[in-house]
């Protein structure tokens, strides 16, 4: 579990055009400057926004990272909450999930 | 010369990105009192204007986390966050490099503050901008307090730092305006967003309307994140604004707004 490199990248991705660029064109490449498990690496890759999520991203983070897949919003909530179905409760952090995986509370 | 304006308002990236979502009329009444805002704002005659955010990982990382910055530069960029996303097109913002020295020297008396020649805008400034400046004519100094990477400053330290800008702004010849700008109660960015505890920020708001500091810092973090959220953490943008101005708030406007994940607010404060 290496949550502060999971989130290290993604938040220098987040804020850097050139690494995007570069991630767009070789992702394997970028994720290996990161210590990474094998579980966060696949979740990067896929990318698996639920699962990402429940190993603890702070949500900040993780919401341009969905936009930048061109994951829009309802969308985005509803990968969490599938990803908490499917793996589990959140992890690690301070963003966990206080409502049931049904409920959609913004309407959204 | 002094402090001329303290103000606070919500900042959530909804608000102007997921605008065509919410009721129209909800949105409406927001938008006109961040009109209204922007009035008082400018008719205070600011020479410039400091924004206390609590930012969401723009600029700072938990490889070096300050629990309080003060921008230190000529001008900033942003959004950092893809303009289409946040409808708000990417700007260049002006600073004041000498009164960013002047205001650092002060704060650092009583406050050991973190400053910063690059500083780029995320929503939690460019929001609030995009309503109080929407022409880019305001001299603006970016602050921030961490409210996103624990361990998190203390309540009476967000305080501190409040009366430590008051003071530094009292002790340059310009007109300072100060807007702080974060959520009550929310749960942003998550699945739960949208869930705000409207009793909750009410009775934050009640303690900030009457200026009452011992109550605004009764609170502790595992209070706040149980009853407001991660999002709640940024309750230290409206102390430090209320400690920096030192006298009783106005809400002129609070609405709970789920689309845009938090209880829409807008506040100015006496200054004393």
């Amino acid at each position: 579990m290496s949550l502060y490199q999971l989130s290290k990248l993604l938040y220098e991705l987040n804020r850097d055009d050139t690494l995007k660029t570069r991630f767009r064109a070789d992702p394997r490449d970028i994720v290996s400057g990161y210590t990474l498990s094998e579980e966060e690496r696949e979740a990067i890759l896929r990318p698996d926004i639920g699962l990402l999520y429940v190993l603890g991203v702070n949500g900040q983070i993780l919401m341009h990272f969905a936009a930048l897949c061109g994951i829009e919003w309802s969308d985005y909530l509803q990968r969490m909450r599938d990803g908490v179905k499917q793996h589990g409760p959140v992890r690690a952090g301070i963003y966990a999930m206080t409502t049931s995986v049904d409920e959609k509370i913004s309407g959204a | 010369m002094s402090l001329v304006f303290s103000g606070v308002c919500s900042h959530a990236p909804g608000i102007t990105g997921r605008a065509a979502r919410a009721p129209a009329d909800q949105k409406d009444a927001l938008y006109a009192v961040f009109d209204d805002m922007r009035a008082r704002l400018h008719a205070a005659r600011p020479d410039a204007v400091i924004v206390i955010a609590a930012e969401h990982f723009a600029n700072f990382f938990m490889n070096n986390m300050p629990a309080y910055a003060l921008g230190m530069s000529e001008s900033y960029e942003g959004p950092i966050e893809d303009p289409e996303w946040l409808a708000i097109p990417k700007r260049k913002a002006r600073g004041d490099l000498s009164l960013s020295q002047r205001l650092i020297s002060e704060v650092q008396q009583t406050v050991d503050v973190a400053f910063c020649e690059e500083w780029r805008f995320d929503h939690g400034i460019m929001v609030p901008l995009h309503f109080l400046d929407p022409h880019n004519e305001l001299i603006v100094i970016p602050a921030n307090i961490n409210c996103q990477g624990p361990p998190l400053t203390p309540l009476h330290r967000a305080w501190a730092f409040g009366e430590a800008l008051r003071r530094a702004a009292d002790a340059v010849p310009e007109r300072i305006a100060l807007v702080g700008t974060g959520g009550i109660s929310h749960w942003p960015a998550t699945p739960d967003s949208g869930r705000i505890n409207e009793a909750w920020d009410r009775d934050f708001l009640d303690r900030w309307s009457r200026g009452d500091k011992d109550a605004m810092l009764a609170y502790t973090d595992t209070e706040t994140y149980a009853e407001g959220g991660q999002g709640g953490f940024e309750i230290r943008t409206f102390i430090a604004a209320a400690a920096a101005a030192g006298g009783k708030g106005t809400v002129h406007h609070y609405q709970p707004i789920p689309i845009f994940a938090v209880g829409c607010t807008i506040g100015t404060l006496e200054i004393v």
